[in-house]
């Protein structure tokens, strides 16, 4: 349960950044908040679109349906069911590997580093490592 | 569990808050480096130059960094034009800002070169606008790429954003337009060689051809 609960909260913060971002990109909000880094480079190269959809619009999508399907995991009568752990950790799977290839990108392709994108690719990652330990641990028992 | 809901919720709250923030929150020194002056200032500046100073040709060029045809010449013909005429000492190049008025941010892209300029680096920034010219299309604000830019650029970036807060180069800008202007300039770009406009193609060839025959003019004199 209380690995259920982290991914829950990691996925609010996640979805955060990812609205953020695809709000930016859709022109909602002024200049992009980014302290030193390359943001706006990221944001405006040819790979921020993947099949003319904005990047972190996919981010979106990922992070609502983690948590859609760890608040569904953590009602009463799912807490003893592997299954909402294993959705999550095959949603986290494909978040990690879509994480690691843009940050590829952006280190040795754009030669510009998005920190909100590495902050998103940091939370996928502590969320597939926290569904990775929720499966290797005993679902718990609640009474009747 | 009420706990962890109750968590969820002042944290949805927070991140919504932070959200809003983030999105309002909009820096007013470039949309001051981007409008046009009341007043056109004359500081006696005559726009950056490349080349030798003693060469017996010069080619001014008008141009708009938000302009395609100004990105396509500069990244297609301009690495051979200095290659074969600027490096040889055969031209000095000029350029001069002519921001035309339908386009949003040429203003503020001509503010950042200038502001480069300042610097010792208005070429480095002229190449990342015109190398980078997405910024262009995208039709929004291209404020925090400028940003990026002139980090690549290698910009000592907190005197590169005082100098876009002060907007202190808008009335630079327009005193150049007003005098592409009063030259006849119609689009960008335009060039000028040895003050008479240039009316051929825009390719390194017949650029070549064109200064090889101003500098034949100028030793005949």
């Amino acid at each position: 349960m209380r690995s259920r609960q982290a991914i829950a909260l990691l996925a609010l913060v996640g979805l955060f950044v990812a609205l953020y971002l695809w709000l930016h990109q859709i022109g909602v909000g002024g200049e992009l908040k980014c302290g030193t880094g390359g943001c706006d480079t990221v944001q405006a190269s040819p790979w921020a679109h993947q099949l003319g959809i904005p990047v972190s619009f996919y981010g979106v999508v990922g992070y609502a349906a983690i948590l859609a399907v760890t608040i569904a995991g953590l009602q009463p009568s799912r807490l003893e069911r592997r299954g909402p752990t294993l959705v999550i950790a095959v949603l986290a799977t494909g978040g990690v590997l879509f994480s690691a290839w843009l940050t590829y990108l952006e280190l040795f392709v754009i030669h510009a580093i998005c920190r909100w994108c590495v902050t998103s690719a940091v939370i996928m990652t502590a969320i597939w490592l926290a569904s990775l330990f929720a499966l290797r641990t005993p679902a718990p028992r609640t009474d009747p | 569990m009420k706990r962890f809901y109750l968590m969820l919720g002042v944290l949805t709250l927070a991140l919504g808050a932070m959200l809003v923030y983030l999105l309002n929150a909009n820096p007013s020194a470039p949309r001051a480096a981007n409008q046009a002056p009341v007043n056109v200032v004359d500081d006696g500046f005559r726009g950056y130059t490349m080349g030798s100073d003693s060469a017996p040709v010069e080619v001014t060029e008008y141009g708009d960094f938000e302009c395609p045809a100004c990105a396509g010449f500069a990244v297609i013909q301009m690495p051979t034009i200095k290659e074969q005429l600027i490096a040889t000492g055969k031209v000095r190049w000029r350029y001069r800002d002519y921001p035309l008025p339908m386009h949003p941010y040429s203003r503020l892209a001509a503010h950042a070169a200038q502001c480069a300029g300042e610097q010792g680096k208005f070429w480095e920034m002229h190449d990342q606008l015109f190398q980078n010219h997405s910024w262009a299309q995208t039709g929004k604000n291209p404020s925090g790429l400028f940003r990026d830019m002139a980090r690549a650029a290698v910009l000592d970036i907190d005197k590169w954003d005082a100098c876009m807060d002060s907007g202190r180069y808008a009335g630079r800008i327009e005193f150049s337009r007003h005098e592409g202007e009063e030259k006849l300039v119609n689009g960008t770009p335009t060039f000028y060689i040895n003050g008479k406009m240039y009316t051929g193609r825009n390719n390194s060839d017949s650029f070549k051809a064109a200064i090889d025959s101003a500098a034949a003019a100028v030793r005949r004199k």
